[in-house]
């Protein structure tokens, strides 16, 4: 039973986990949260299950998720965030509120506010270890999460438009005297960001089985809860905070808490800023920004 | 001939003039020095140059081609490297890839590829640039663990790794020990000799002398002389402004 539900937890948590890498690469790139990640999230829901409904496979269905929302992501990058290059970090964050708002509505408008179902029969297989049944759907969900995570690894770690990203979070103004060409490589941080967040989408969709246009509020927003539970100064925090609140969340409801499932996660996130303000591994010292 | 050239450069903040109509030019593959009182522009000068600041007014090119109005990454790719007097390197970051940072162009493809596949020529850059300036030990270090004379030799080495053919130095030996400046400007003599052109800015006027062919003297923004470093010890405006203060 306890089993059981770790597996379940674990999947939620690939799912915050892909949310949360796309919340902290902008926040670590330009040091402002762009809310509209939770409707790109939303949205890549939407695009992939309308792909699984009109029979394509779901690996097309990801995939087409993923562009439309990386295109989406730099969408908002060029209005809401380059106009406001010099003003104070509120007014992106507003305008980003803004996307956020004209994304769910235009949602809300092609689709409907019901949910949209999955196919019953797809990925509906289960296979049984032990005591744990795991659906074919929640090992794909994590498979492409951890994919996903070892490509944005080796993207960080080992290209020079990674290494460009990092010096420019670091520093924008030496990273540029350095030659890193800052408006291309921020533009490719909004499509990475807007990309996982599509894909966790899809993901949710196929976990759910359905989407609905609050998806965002509902489930991406909690990302912002693991990016600070892992650190926003190091996007790798997000790998150990993202199953840890995916797991607490699945194991309050469990345990007959359903009622506070919201407050576990949330309440994780306040403990953490009032007691390890740098989160699990940001660096010492480094004060989030939020 | 001349690689940069500065005409009639003025840059404003507000109701200060920090450079005031600067006339110069840096002779192809010499060391030319900037020496002048704290506040003298010095620095504005550099950060007119790398595109950092804008010029309110005059020309400022690069083998006869303005670098006005460009970016700061595409002047740095024309060919324009610098250090900083307050060294400014990425903490969390290797020194291996402080090496493979500054070198990048080559288009989308080229920075997307993992570095392994990149072709060879950055990866055997940044090897050359660890051996010259001695960083081997310290390749897989982060930045901020080194000791300070280290991260001095990072902070070149990076902007070298680029191949420019400007080299910018902002006070290269302040806080180092005579040994560590001699070797210093042996290593700038090295590659001036081999076609680098080098501004720098310097109080010490003994490094001054032994590297720099010519030497410009600023105050409150304004050229006030120039000359060999010989030279402009004499005139007396600039014992007035700076050595004399400084002495």
């Amino acid at each position: 039973m306890l089993l059981q539900q770790l597996v379940n937890g674990l999947t939620l948590g690939a799912v915050y986990t892909l949310v949360a890498l796309g919340f902290s690469l902008v926040m670590g790139v330009l040091g402002v949260l762009n809310l509209a990640v939770a409707e790109l999230f939303m949205l890549g829901g939407y695009v992939g299950l309308s792909l699984i409904l009109a029979d394509y496979p779901v690996a097309v269905a990801i995939a087409g998720a993923a562009l439309v929302t990386a295109v989406l992501g730099v969408v908002v990058e060029k209005v809401a965030y380059q106009p406001l290059r010099n003003a104070p970090p509120i007014a992106p964050l507003l305008s980003t509120l803004g996307f956020s708002v004209i994304f769910q509505t235009a949602a809300t408008n092609i689709w409907g506010s019901d949910p949209l179902l999955m196919p019953p029969d797809l990925l509906d297989a289960r296979y049984r270890v032990g005591s744990v049944s795991v659906g074919q759907a929640q090992l794909l969900v994590m498979a492409t999460a951890v994919v996903l995570v070892a490509a944005l690894a080796l993207l960080m770690r080992h290209t020079r438009f990674g290494y460009g990203l990092r010096a420019i979070a670091e520093n924008r103004d030496v990273a540029r005297l350095l030659g890193v060409p800052a408006p291309l490589v921020t533009s490719g941080a909004f499509a990475l960001s807007g990309a996982l967040a599509g894909v966790a989408g899809v993901q949710i969709g196929l976990h759910y089985s359905a989407i609905t246009p609050y998806v965002g509020v509902e489930v991406g927003l909690k990302a912002i809860a693991v990016m600070v539970v892992g650190g926003t100064t190091n996007i790798w925090g997000v790998l150990l905070a993202g199953p840890l609140l995916g797991v607490l969340e699945v194991m309050t409801v469990a345990l007959g808490g359903a009622a506070f499932r919201d407050m576990t996660v949330y309440g994780l996130m306040i403990l953490t800023l009032l007691v390890r303000p740098q989160g699990l591994l940001g660096r010492a010292g480094g004060a989030q920004r939020v | 001939m001349s690689l940069l050239s500065l005409r009639g450069v003025t840059c404003r903040f507000g109701g200060i003039t920090a450079l005031n109509r600067l006339t110069l030019d840096l002779p192809a593959g010499a060391i030319t020095g900037v020496i002048g009182p704290n506040g003298a522009g010095k620095t504005t000068l550099f950060n007119c140059i790398t595109g950092a600041y804008r010029p309110t007014e005059g020309e400022i090119a690069l083998r006869g081609e303005s670098l006005v109005g460009l970016p700061p990454h595409r002047i740095a790719r024309r060919g324009i490297a610098r250090t900083f007097q307050n060294i400014r390197l990425f903490h969390s970051m290797t020194v291996w890839e402080h090496l493979m940072v500054a070198q990048q162009g080559g288009g989308l493809r080229a920075s997307l590829a993992p570095l392994g596949l990149s072709g060879p020529l950055p990866r055997r850059r940044a090897m050359a640039a660890l051996e010259r300036f001695g960083l081997e030990p310290y390749r897989d270090r982060l930045a901020a663990t080194l000791p300070y004379g280290v991260m001095r030799r990072v902070e070149l080495a990076r902007a070298l790794t680029a191949e420019p053919a400007l080299l910018l130095l902002d006070e290269p030996v302040a806080g180092m020990n005579s040994q560590e400046a001699a070797d210093l400007a042996a290593l700038l003599h090295g590659l001036s000799g081999s076609g680098l052109t080098i501004l720098l800015i310097e109080h010490d006027m003994s490094f001054v002398e032994q590297l720099c062919a010519q030497v410009h003297v600023l105050d409150f923004g304004t050229l006030i002389a120039s000359g060999t470093p010989a030279e402009v010890r004499r005139i007396p405006a600039v014992i007035d402004a700076y050595l004399g203060v400084e002495a």
